[in-house]
């Protein structure tokens, strides 16, 4: 049978040509008005002057992000101390979010590796059995964590009643509860790029190495990884991202002591105590992070790297 | 030759560009009415290219096409008396055989009882009356290829494109299906024009040939006209097979070429039209070279293989001048075969060589 | 050539992970869902089944409150699918179907860019600018940012399908005397409703989910489903809790499990291929 030439020569479809841009407008309108102009509007904001119980003055001012990073202005008296509880909460975010990727890779490669290694129907089911909790309200999910791990919540009675602890474990309200919640909040956007980088995987490396004598750590190790490596850092940044500038876990799981990015910048909107500008620089600063984590993945994709 | 036929599809000077690549360059042609015109050449010629301008789908960057007269250079493929059946057939999956095949008719605006009566007598005419209520997941190749054709007949277009239709068909299907598509040619009296890369289809079925090679047309003719005198070494070599023998010549006169050959022998035979002096080459068909003995023929050489070919033997000759020569025999008890290595002289008429355009 | 044991896709403990990684999903949402039939004030101590919060959240103290929220979020879900809807598969007809046109690269940025900006970050523009122009938060302010965040979820499933629709039946369409607009709509929109119906369903979900955005924008006096439930965490998980959070997650994976299915189901019965040979 001979082979079918393209209908299209080009490669393009352009049945509708001609009528491109008024098919795009409306989502260019919605979007450019209700997502980029306000996120242009939040940088303006953060240079402005905060207004007693919320809002702003429209003056111009340094001060959001004067207080964000020193603890008396550019401009006083004495001179500028570096001011480290924002920087802190930012940094304990960086690492929580970090330690987190950590946990779902560890986690979510060999799952991965798991369901992408089963045969026919059982691959799919298996697929859908990792995927159909994220399918869940978020909220929802981190409440029945926050329920589960609770001081006198099924676990502890669990615990206690198996004799295992004689106090409760406080779990919630700690560091390792927020993990807990990060973790279980974004574990699928590890567990499924690494499994369509596995699925593509081409199993005669594997065994072109074992033919040359490799044991199978050493395949693991120097084989797969590269080639699985793009699937793994595709995960990463899946998990990364949203851990940085998560709110739920750190607020339902967390409580008062285990601020992240997304309380912090939650409370400057709250009522009287609120200092908009300020919750404007810091979202500011968390949307340049995450944008220079996804251009550095961004560029690294096209100059063929990962 | 008196040309009071008219003209369908006036092909003007049509060049087609894609950006940097030149899908088209210069094409020139005259499609006679009721004619069943056949584009031939080989993938990327630019068959394909011309087939979508005509239709509509692409916009000549150069030159102009004219249908019965008119310019249809500005018309959307909607506004184009001119219907096409697609390589991939692209029935609608979602409705079945009689939407499908009224489709074209309802657009035109004709009410729904005329247009399935003009339905039913186009299945008839490709004998799929039985299948009018299918859907086409449920039909074969043949049968997706003959429902498209009653699409593209039914609103009587005034010319049909068919790009490469019988390609996705076996060899025994696409022979039946040959024969049926000239006798509906015949039966509507509409111009075809049909594409294809299978020369022996093109031979079969078609009034006229276009050949084309590098969005160049090559040669436009009969079956006879284009086999028997091939005007370049493409057109000798595409269609069929040829054997190219190179020659000097000495003079090029009145259509006629007087070349020497090698080992001295000297014909006069039919030139191309721009066959120049000088070194040259002769296209002559591999059935129609005679084995005689040695040193009794035009060309000197040895038979060097058989190929057996079930009805044909073809012996492969090495000439002494060097160049390779393939003779058809056919395989008959009454000739003689040479054998292997055994030297032999090789006969053929004037008439049966052709001096190319180089 | 000695027969080598190994299976190269095995590794010892793989198993087990995984096994663990799944147990570990499912474990808070099955006893919340099991907590919830249970007929107890106490929310920890094990009773008897009964429907008593289900019934409580229907007729109970907070049932209006929950009434109106859920109200709120269906009617909002609904209204932002529908608009996200229409908003993406004009684009994705324009991305995939309209050759080029200016400024098509950004587009794509553009459609995706909800998806990339962090919530919380989207939730604080938003509000600032609903404040900067002086419009008031609530309930409209909660569909327009639905809406934005909508479109990039529904257009995934819409281009995933259309990509999937060669353009040949268009074009054999408009060789049949049919305007564009008529190919559209006979033969484009009808091979792409499985897609089209799918990105409907996802929209609807995520728009029906959707806390932190929402928490932000919808000022002081509206409630939806989820912001009703977290101010009632806030204040102490009671059982009624558990109930709604059943439902809600029995609704949200059945919407899911539906936009799947009808995805699948249209590719089945309209192949887009054609069959070979005969």
């Amino acid at each position: 049978m001979a082979e079918l030439p393209k209908v299209n020569p080009e490669g393009l479809a352009k049945t509708y040509s001609g009528f491109g841009i008024p098919l795009i407008l409306p989502a260019w309108i919605i979007i450019g008005f209700f997502l980029v102009i306000p996120v242009a509007m939040m940088l303006v904001y953060s240079f402005l002057t905060k207004e007693f119980r919320g809002g702003v003055i429209w003056e111009f001012s340094l001060s959001a992000y004067d207080q964000f990073f020193l603890y008396r202005g550019l401009f006083g008296d004495s001179p500028p101390v570096i001011e480290w509880t924002y920087i802190s909460i930012f940094w304990r975010s960086i690492w929580q979010a970090g330690l987190a990727t950590f946990c779902c890779l560890i986690i979510g490669f060999p799952t991965a590796w798991f369901i992408a290694t089963r045969t026919g129907r059982n691959k799919t089911i298996w697929l859908f059995l990792i995927t159909i909790p994220y399918w869940v309200n978020l909220l929802i999910r981190t409440i029945s964590m926050k329920f589960l791990i609770r001081d006198n919540g099924p676990l502890n009675e669990f615990f206690l009643s198996i004799g295992l602890i004689s106090e409760p474990f406080h779990i919630i309200n700690t560091n390792f509860a927020v993990q807990l919640g990060l973790f279980y909040s974004y574990l699928p956007f590890m567990v499924l790029p690494i499994y369509a980088a596995v699925e593509r995987y081409n199993f005669a490396l594997s065994e072109a190495a074992a033919d040359l004598y490799a044991s199978r750590t050493v395949t693991l190790f120097k084989v797969i990884l590269p080639t699985v490596k793009p699937g793994i850092v595709a995960g990463c940044i899946l998990v990364f991202v949203p851990s940085l500038g998560a709110f739920l876990a750190p607020d339902l799981l967390g409580g008062a002591k285990n601020f992240m990015i997304g309380s912090l910048i939650e409370e400057q909107f709250k009522g009287a105590a609120g200092n908009w500008p300020f919750g404007a620089a810091a979202s500011m600063i968390l949307l340049s992070l995450v944008l220079i984590v996804l251009t550095f993945y961004a560029r690294n994709q096209t100059r063929g790297q990962i | 030759m008196s040309t009071d036929k008219k003209i369908s599809i006036d092909i003007q000077n049509v060049t087609k560009r894609f950006g940097a690549f030149t899908a088209l360059n210069g094409v020139s042609l005259d499609i006679r009415d009721n004619e069943f015109f056949t584009l031939l050449g080989p993938s990327g010629c630019g068959k394909t290219t011309l087939l979508r301008l005509i239709a509509g789908f692409e916009e000549v960057t150069d030159g102009a096409i004219h249908l019965y007269g008119q310019n249809i250079a500005d018309l959307l493929p909607n506004e184009r008396p001119i219907n096409t059946v697609f390589q991939q057939y692209a029935l609608f999956p979602h409705m079945n055989v009689t939407d499908n095949v009224m489709f074209g008719l309802l657009r035109l605006g004709q009410d729904t009882s005329k247009a399935k009566a003009r339905v039913l007598e186009v299945l008839e005419l490709v004998r799929l009356s039985d299948f009018a209520d299918r859907m086409p997941g449920q039909l074969s190749g043949g049968q997706q290829q003959r429902v498209a054709l009653a699409r593209a007949l039914a609103p009587s277009p005034k010319v049909l494109l068919l790009d490469e239709p019988l390609s996705a068909l076996d060899l025994k299907l696409r022979q039946a299906v040959r024969l049926e598509l000239q006798q509906i040619q015949v039966q509507t009296g509409i111009t075809f024009i049909f594409v294809t890369h299978d020369q022996e289809e093109a031979l079969t079925m078609s009034d006229r040939i276009a050949v084309l090679e590098g969005g160049r047309v090559q040669q436009v003719g009969s079956a006879r006209e284009i086999y028997e005198a091939p005007e370049n070494k493409f057109v000798a070599d595409f269609i069929g097979e040829t054997n190219l023998i190179d020659v000097t010549v000495s003079n090029v006169e009145k259509g006629k070429g007087s070349c020497v050959l090698p080992g001295g022998a000297q014909i006069i035979c039919s030139a191309a039209e721009g066959a120049l002096v000088g070194s040259g080459h002769l296209s002559l068909r591999p059935e129609r070279i005679k084995i005689t003995a040695s040193g009794k023929g035009m060309l000197e050489g040895k038979a060097v293989r058989h190929i057996y070919l079930g009805t044909d033997l073809h012996i492969e000759v090495s000439l002494t001048s060097g160049s390779h020569v393939t003779v058809r025999m056919q395989n008959s008890t009454q000739i003689k075969i040479p054998n292997v290595g055994q030297s032999v002289g090789l006969d053929f008429e004037a008439s049966s060589a052709r001096l190319l355009v180089d | 050539m000695y027969t080598k044991n190994v299976d190269l896709r095995h590794f010892t403990g793989f198993k087990s992970l995984t096994l663990l990684c799944l147990f570990l999903l499912y474990a808070p949402l099955i006893i919340v869902m099991v907590y919830s039939f249970n007929d107890s004030n106490s929310i920890t101590r094990w009773n008897t089944v009964s429907l008593r919060w289900y019934y409580d959240l229907f007729y109970g103290v907070d049932a209006p409150k929950f009434k109106t929220a859920a109200i709120n979020s269906v009617s909002i879900a609904v209204m932002a699918a529908i608009s996200a809807t229409v908003i993406a598969t004009m684009a994705a007809t324009a991305m995939l179907r309209a050759g080029r046109f200016r400024g098509k690269s950004v587009s794509f940025a553009l459609i995706n860019l909800p998806l990339m900006v962090p919530e919380i970050v989207t939730a604080v523009a938003t509000l600032i600018f609903f404040s900067a122009i002086g419009f008031t938060t609530g309930y409209l302010t909660i569909l327009i940012a639905h809406i934005v965040f909508c479109i990039p979820f529904a257009y995934l499933p819409i281009a995933a399908r259309m990509q999937g629709i060669e353009d040949v039946y268009e074009q054999a369409a408009q060789d049949l005397y049919a305007t564009r607009f008529q190919a559209f709509r006979l033969i484009l929109l009808p091979l792409m409703a499985p897609g089209i119906i799918s990105g409907f369903l996802l929209a609807f979900i995520i728009s029906l989910d959707d806390f932190i955005i929402t928490n932000f924008v919808k000022g002081a006096g509206v409630e939806t489903l989820p912001t009703v439930i977290f101010g009632a965490v806030k204040q102490g998980i009671k059982p009624n809790i558990m109930a709604i959070s059943t439902l809600l997650l029995a609704v949200s994976v059945g919407f899911v499990a539906l936009s799947y299915f009808v995805g699948r189901m249209g590719e089945k019965s309209n192949p887009t291929t054609t069959k070979q040979g005969d």
